[in-house]
């Protein structure tokens, strides 16, 4: 199906069973423990045999030799498999670092080996008696010392742009701002570790791994392995957390492949806890130059972005002025990004990548500019709102509520309770509120699904995409469920497995709306596939509690579907609405922190977010995507940072209990509201994305509540207490 | 995690007995932390003493009245413990300030005490460590080092001490018993007990290999404002970047422990003659010494400061 037109109304409008707050249907598989993740597949008659990984020493430069005779002799081990064993390997396209394979280092924790043996704990036991001899080489590891260096980055990256006369409109405006953000690298610290089974059958291999993309792993899977995909079957069905460190193929799946040839059985392998931060991706940290300029009424007249990250060579940049281009207002405009070359592991997607550092910064800044006129930040935002996109005003939103996102919030947060800095006291908590806007664009990809009806009525959907614990099982039925005239209870979904049709998979925040509208194309063809079996008029004919009626005909489906029951698929393509209307999601977030005035400690004791993301498919599923996404924003905010050792170029702080992730105790009440809307333009479920909205902005609403908090400006993530210390005022 | 043997004890005597045939052998109660280290080979024991069943894990009045508590109690009950609520609210603070509930549940008091540092360079094999691999050279110097000492560092090691509890038993004057593998018992002020890095920073406390601890004593209570407040990134379930342990009387004396700062909890006695000076005397007296690196540098405002909301707390 191809999506040209906006949609009018379809079967998805009844809301019978699309937009109900239905409970996950793979919910109690998961709090029983029988929904099985990755590593955890286990035919009893299968004899697997178990991998542990060793990875590089050094950050840089070459291995001179591997010596592997001890760990060979140890109890248990049945085969070792060396980078320098299996040479250079095809890189998959969509990784910049080499997964495995040669004697080029090109980042810590770079897998050097496989050691496999026949329990977990001989393998690790074996890993540790590996000796492995380096050359290391000098690298860059230092952002701020690589600033110099940057240089533009490929074109395709779109790394600048410009509107009219940016500098000279900067230099005579009325009310400036020129300030410096920085944020740092982040890891997706997701639950469940990186892990793969692989079990060769002939030249076909499955492979059960946890993969937020099938069919992109599928492919970089068979390039890295020099391989027919068509002889890699992938299956990953449940998946512990992802947030874009599982986009792409990771070397968990490549050590089982070859482990499980070496030693002609299948093979499980998991990446340790202290390797996955430096092995496998990361969000890179920005530094960022931001430029406002206003007339005394508020009116932005020149907006300049500029963010400098790094990334091993061939990698791209982090993307952090694109939402600048289009949040605001404002004749005069510039962004540009810069690239340097770091010998750090490989930094690529993390939930909202670009929009979440990018809008750290951004949304400080707004807040800056709101004082330094001496308006209210939402005024200041509603004052700058454009239903354009300001670099090309011709193409307009297809639909744009921040301002309703802002308003709604600020009555419902009690906004107007907001103090002067620094003014508020409870106790030896200095309380501040901060706002922020949410701004997340809407992304479509192609997503196929096939949709069966069997004789007994039963609707089984299957496509590739993946729940990453999104929900996606679920939208999915209730998707099925509308179009098909059934209850969920009806509806079987199977997901993430590379022998159903190809789907969108999950990231960008366009899984649901894409994987949905794909479910959607697939049951128009089933409804067409019936009602032509029946001899209906597919035009009016109705499929509602179970049957199928036209006229007075009335047929049970189960009786429609015979014995052989029917089939549809279909593929939702996207033609030309993204090009000609922005499609974006908005939101307001509202903080309220305190701040201990005697040791700065800040804890946040309300959050609200209020989102304008089209139809919410589920609003039990979709509330508890932002409220996680606003879980994350709170680590980037205060704790979270991967701590960069730039004299031996590593990530130091490569555990969970070094990388700080919020806790139970520092979250309080979370709020969530959707704004009741729909957006033709999207799709035919009129939905949008909302995974990642929810993350957009929210850093900044605490960061500037503890400005409000505080009177302390700080433009440096994470806000910990030590840059907040020396300026916290005196209680002795 | 290297191959180990394993066996339960029966008595006291028959785990410092077991103990001092193998200079390799190590104790091994709740293991909230030595399994840790044990999977990653920082810590390679080759016999491994279960002592779990030796009982040890009650709380008992002393004859002069003090507390002696048995080594397995668990943290979970020694926070719990009706007469260390009433009578030692420091220490049960302390403890629930710790680690999780689950890990205290299994955590014992003479483990705790035992924790090894936090240090991250200690826990990558990758990295040069002293503590890890004596002689090897501290990569934390020069590197990451928020976290870390700031006083009582030495050329070799940066490390700090974790426990909570052995900050508030530092300042409420513990006493650790103990049991030698020749059946000789003694007694070691915690005081004495942890020891700064120097040049050995891979020795940590005073115990002699296969030395077992029976129990912690604690002086009859003392009475005063009994406040442990930890400073942390996150509410809970982190360590801390500085913690106060304090008992304060009326008449603005005390005892006051610091976490967080040193290899061992941080407590001069005699610096505690400034305490009814403010927190910035006794600070400066305290932390004299302190040799801050530029990351962690703010540990010592945050010392003062922190001890400043105690002793605010504690009038009010």
């Amino acid at each position: 199906m191809q999506f040209e037109k906006p949609a009018t109304t379809n079967p998805i409008d009844q809301l019978k069973v699309v937009g109900k707050p239905v409970q996950r249907i793979d919910g109690e598989l998961k709090t029983t423990g029988r929904a099985r993740y990755a590593y955890e597949w286990h035919d009893p008659n299968l004899p697997y045999a178990y991998g542990y990984p060793v990875g590089s020493a050094i950050a840089k430069g070459q291995i001179t030799s591997i010596d592997s005779a001890a760990a060979k002799k140890a109890p248990g081990v049945l085969g070792i498999v060396t980078a320098l064993d299996v040479g250079n390997l095809q890189k998959g396209k969509l990784n910049t670092a080499n997964l495995f394979g040669g004697s080029v280092i090109q980042h810590y924790h770079q897998v050097v080996a496989v050691v496999v043996a026949e329990t977990f704990e001989q393998a690790r036991a074996a890993a540790a008696l590996l000796k492995v001899d380096y050359v290391p080489e000098k690298g860059a590891f230092d952002l701020r010392a690589e600033m110099a260096n940057a240089k533009t980055p490929d074109p395709s990256t779109e790394p600048e742009s410009s509107v009219g006369d940016f500098e000279a409109a900067f230099s005579t405006a009325a009310v400036t701002l020129d300030a410096e953000y920085t944020t740092p690298d982040q890891s997706h610290a997701m639950m469940e570790p990186h892990a793969s089974i692989a079990a060769w059958d002939g030249d076909e291999v499955t492979v059960w791994t946890s993969s937020q993309m099938i069919d992109w792993w599928r492919s970089d899977f068979a390039i890295t392995l020099g391989m027919d995909k068509e002889k890699v079957h992938l299956m990953s069905p449940f998946i512990g957390g992802g947030f874009g460190g599982k986009l792409f193929l990771r070397v968990d799946a490549v050590l089982a492949a070859f482990a499980a040839n070496a030693v002609g059985r299948p093979v499980k392998v998991a990446l340790p806890r202290p390797m996955i931060s430096n092995n496998t991706t990361h969000r890179p940290a920005t530094i960022q130059r931001i430029r406002i300029g206003a007339e005394r009424d508020g009116k932005i007249t020149a907006i300049g972005h500029e963010s400098w990250s790094g990334d091993l060579p061939g990698g791209g940049p982090e993307t952090a002025v694109m939402q600048t281009r289009l949040l605001y207002a404002g004749e005069n405009r510039m962004t540009a990004m810069k690239l340097a070359t770091l010998d750090l592991p490989e930094g690529n997607a993390m939930r909202a990548p670009g929009e979440a550092p990018g809008l750290m910064a951004l949304e400080i800044a707004i807040d800056e500019m709101s004082e330094k006129l001496g308006m209210d930040p939402i005024e200041f935002r509603i004052k700058n709102d454009t239903l354009v996109d300001p670099e090309n005003p011709e193409r307009p939103f297809s639909h744009r509520d921040l301002i309703g996102c802002l308003k709604l919030g600020a009555e419902k947060f009690g906004w107007d309770q907001r103090k002067n800095p620094a003014t508020r006291r409870e106790g030896n908590w200095m309380i501040g509120m901060g706002v922020a806007a949410a701004f997340r664009n809407n992304l479509v990809m192609p997503s196929g699904a096939r949709v069966k009806l069997d004789k007994d009525g039963i609707v089984t959907v299957e496509t590739d995409m993946t729940d990453i614990g999104t929900g996606s099982y679920t939208i999915i039925a209730q998707t099925a469920a509308e179009m098909m005239g059934v209850g969920v209870d009806r509806v079987a979904v199977q997901l993430g497995d590379s022998r159903f049709p190809v789907s969108a998979g999950s990231g960008g925040q366009f899984g649901a709306n894409s994987a949905t509208s794909g479910v959607y194309a697939a049951c128009v063809k089933l409804r067409e596939a019936i009602a032509s079996k029946l001899g209906f008029n597919s035009a009016d004919v109705l499929f509602e509690d179970g049957e199928v009626k036209s006229g007075n005909r009335v047929v049970r489906l189960a009786e429609a579907a015979g014995v052989d029951g029917l089939v549809g698929e279909d593929t939702i393509e996207w033609g030309e609405l993204t090009k000609t209307h922005q499609q974006s999601t908005f939101g307001g977030h509202f903080v309220e922190v305190g701040v201990d005035v005697a040791t700065g400690e800040t804890r946040i004791r309300r959050m609200l977010a209020v989102c304008a993301a089209g139809r919410i498919l589920n609003p039990i599923t979709a509330r508890s995507q932002v409220i996680g996404a606003m879980t994350m924003g709170a680590g980037g905010a205060l704790s979270e940072e991967l701590a960069v050792d730039t004299r031996h170029g590593f990530f130091v702080n490569h555990d969970l209990a070094g990388y700080e992730v919020p806790v139970h105790a520092d979250i309080p009440h979370q709020e969530v509201i959707f704004m009741d809307e729909t957006d033709p333009y999207s799709s035919p479920m009129k939905a949008k994305g909302v995974g990642e909205l929810g993350l957009c902005g929210v850093s900044a609403a605490i960061a500037n509540a503890i400005y409000n908090a505080t009177g302390i400006r700080v433009r440096h993530y994470p806000i910990t207490l030590d840059k907040l210390i020396d300026e916290l005022p005196n209680v002795a | 995690m290297r191959a180990f043997t394993y066996e339960r004890a029966s008595s006291v005597e028959a785990a410092a007995g077991a103990a001092a045939q193998n200079p390799d052998a190590k104790f091994i109660a709740g293991g909230t932390n030595l399994l840790d280290l044990m999977k990653l080979e920082i810590e390679k024991p080759s016999h491994l003493i279960d002592v779990n069943g030796l009982g040890l894990d009650t709380i008992e009045k002393t004859q002069d009245d003090g507390l002696r508590i048995g080594a397995l109690v668990r943290n979970t009950d020694l926070a719990a413990d009706g007469t260390v609520r009433r009578d030692y609210g420091l220490l049960s603070r302390a403890l629930v300030a710790g680690a999780s509930g689950q890990l205290r549940n299994k955590a014992t008091t003479a483990g705790n005490l035992l924790q090894r540092t936090r240090c991250p360079y200690f826990y990558d094999p990758n990295q040069a460590c002293n503590k890890r691999n004596p002689g090897s050279g501290c990569s934390a110097i020069g590197g990451i080092t928020r976290q870390l000492g700031v006083v009582g560092v030495s050329e070799a090691c940066l490390a700090t001490h974790p426990s909570d509890m052995a900050v508030a038993m530092r300042a409420l004057d513990a006493v650790v018993e103990t049991v030698k593998t020749d059946g000789a018992k003694r007694t070691i002020p915690i005081a004495d007990f942890h020891r700064l890095p120097g040049d050995t920073p891979h020795i940590e406390s005073a115990l002699e290999h296969g030395e077992f601890i029976t129990s912690v004593v604690l002086p009859s209570p003392v009475g005063g404002k009994q406040i442990y407040r930890k400073v942390r990134d996150r509410a809970s379930y982190a360590f801390a970047l500085v913690s106060v342990a304090a008992v304060i009387q009326p008449d603005g004396s005390g005892k006051v422990a610091v976490g967080g700062v040193a290899h061992k909890p941080w407590r001069i006695e005699a610096a505690e003659a400034e305490l009814p000076k403010g927190a910035h005397a006794m600070t400066s007296a305290l932390l004299a010494d302190a040799r801050p690196t530029e990351q962690n540098r703010f540990k010592i405002s945050l010392t003062e400061r922190t001890l400043g909301a105690v002793l605010s707390e504690a009038k009010g």
